[in-house]
């Protein structure tokens, strides 16, 4: 009698575990490649662990955190990524891209069509080709001063004169389609009664946009800025074909100083230090991008 | 009267639509400048950093780089690394999802807000424990190592997707099998997966594409340059050998960069222009 309900439950217990089971490639995988590296981050950066002669590393506390902000190029770094986040993601890719969808939905097929597939073509292209042809647009003897000059304009050494504007000119160029896709699918869901009533009432272009079309795809909004700056914040490979982090460090954001402590200067715990604080940035994006999603899963 | 008001406003939406015409136009024409020039660079025997018609069209560049070295083993590499990885990624996240999508448990929901948190970590962070924890492990410069790092990194976003498509499968047609005996995997195999081929498909390209076009993770964990894929390789073209032969690096950019544009064109045309990525960036 005692048995049946002990049974029972290890029958229930054993169907838990079955149905389990198919997740458990995917969780090892993750917690292995994943979960693993990201507590090893959080313990090396607490070390002072290097690359070259040394074979034991000690732990130093919380002195990797402090050299980083008492470091003139560590802050130099931060100043950097927060420029080029919001100049690149927060400014250029969300708002071109918003720009892009709304004239998507006036312009005729064949323009649409066309600047769709350019712009989406300049997303899917590989990250290195896409530094290349950036590269060679800014360089001195580049397509951009060809154009300046031609229009009787003053050109300039731009991966020189101002290297994290160009590598965020860059960075919009990539990436805005994923905005403009983002927001065509937004716009394509607002009523067309709404916009054509509030046309009949006589509200300009911009007014609409301001009143009605904005509040209607305000989540869209979130979520699009949210996941454009994790996008940004992660970026190596567009800057350092480009410019390296340099000329000195004038374009060096906070993955590319990672880097350079990392390997160029084998300091491996200062910089995990410095991959830790950029993984507590985009652990917080991310949690904000989550309660913005609040989808029920 | 109601003519010619109709008529006025259809000549404002000419004019509206002129406008927006105009607009992308002029966008595309900003947009094109550096795609132009890697197309005509390519066919150009003197070409240097300026887009420009060539004088005259060669395909000596491309003759150039089709060679072993140059252009066959990194592409090679590549799919290797990426075609492995991809693999690795679709079956892990569809064997995940089915439990999630088909059976109710309370480990459901923290699983899933667990793997969305990690969809939008940065990657780039962790590159540097990674290659510590690679070298203490031996899987440093392996290509098995670099294709599970890649697929991890990959999961947690072909999870999500994976689930969400498969959440569209109804549940009646798969009872149908289970009464004539089918087993679960029996069932997600026949008659789950099929029924979702787009999403599979969205998964699978999704997946091979983030891969193929990856830098940062092939430059950091391999070191051989044998086994180097084509986003590291491409590097050699400014390496210590001199001066850049420009046309040359464009016709490696466009072979390099022609299967994901087709495979992109391939899945959008198929979704219609759908590529919207599920419910990931749904607001």
């Amino acid at each position: 009698m005692t048995t049946a309900p002990h049974t029972h439950r290890a029958h229930r217990t054993r169907r838990a575990l079955l149905r389990a089971l198919p997740v458990s490639p995917a969780t090892i995988l993750l917690l292995l490649f994943l979960a693993g590296p990201i507590g090893y981050c959080a313990y090396i950066a607490f070390t002072d662990l290097q690359l070259t002669g040394q074979a034991e590393s000690s732990f130093v506390g919380f002195a990797n955190f402090r050299e980083a902000f008492g470091d003139e190029r560590f802050l130099n770094a931060v100043w950097l990524t927060l420029v080029f986040t919001v100049l690149s993601s927060l400014i250029g890719q969300n708002t071109l891209g918003l720009a892009l969808a709304s004239f998507m939905q006036r312009a005729s097929k064949p323009v649409r069509t066309f600047t769709g597939a350019i712009v989406v073509t300049a997303w899917v292209l590989p990250e290195v080709v896409a530094g290349f042809l950036l590269y060679a647009f800014f360089r001195r003897e580049g397509t951009l001063n060809a154009v300046l000059d031609f229009l009787h304009l003053p050109s300039q050494n731009w991966m020189f004169t101002l290297p994290i504007l160009a590598v965020s000119f860059a960075n919009v160029w990539r990436g805005t389609a994923f905005s403009m896709l983002v927001y065509s699918a937004a716009l394509n869901e607002i009523p067309k009664e709404i916009t054509e009533a509030a046309e009949m009432d006589g509200a300009s272009g911009w007014r609409r946009m301001w009143h009605i079309t904005l509040p209607m795809i305000r989540r869209s909004i979130g979520t699009n800025l949210m996941l454009n700056t994790l996008q940004t914040l992660s970026v190596f490979g567009l800057i350092w074909v480009m410019t390296r982090g340099g000329p000195g460090n004038r374009s060096q954001t906070l993955p590319l100083f990672m880097y350079e402590q990392a390997f160029q200067k084998s300091m491996i715990g200062y910089g995990t230090a410095v991959a830790l604080l950029l993984l507590l940035v985009g652990s917080l994006f991310s949690l904000v991008y989550m309660r913005l999603l609040r989808t029920e899963v | 009267m109601k003519p010619k008001r109709s008529s006025n406003r259809l000549s404002r939406r000419t004019t509206h639509r002129l406008a927006a015409d105009a607009g992308l136009l002029a966008v595309a024409a900003a947009f094109v400048l550096p795609l132009a020039w890697v197309v005509l660079s390519s066919f150009d025997p003197k070409a240097d950093l300026k887009v420009r018609v060539p004088s005259s069209l060669t395909l000596d560049n491309y003759d150039k780089v089709l060679t072993p070295e140059i252009t066959f083993t990194p592409l090679l590499n590549s799919l290797l690394l990426c075609g492995g990885g991809t693999l690795l990624t679709v079956v892990c996240a569809a064997l995940a999802a089915y439990p999630l999508s088909r059976y109710k448990s309370r480990l459901n929901r923290p699983f899933m807000l667990t793997i969305l948190f990690a969809t939008s970590l940065p990657i780039t962070a962790i590159m540097v424990p990674v290659y510590a924890l690679f070298v203490q492990v031996d899987l440093i410069d392996t290509m098995q190592g670099t294709i599970f790092f890649f697929a991890a990194s990959q999961l947690p976003f072909a999870i999500w997707l994976m689930k969400n498509f498969m959440d569209g499968v109804p549940k009646e047609l798969e009872e149908a099998a289970w009464t004539d005996g089918a087993s679960s995997f029996q069932s997600l195999l026949r008659i789950v997966l099929p029924l979702m081929g787009p999403g599979v498909a969205v998964v699978t390209v999704f997946s091979f594409v983030m891969m193929w076009g990856n830098f940062f993770v092939p430059f950091m964990l391999l070191l051989t340059p044998e086994q180097m894929p084509a986003s590291v390789s491409i590097n050699d073209f400014f390496g210590n050998k001199g001066t850049v032969v420009y046309g040359q690096l464009a016709a490696f950019s466009i072979i390099y960069s022609t299967p994901v544009i087709l495979l992109y064109v391939l899945v959008s045309r198929r979704l219609g222009g759908g590529f919207a990525l599920g419910g990931a960036v749904k607001g």
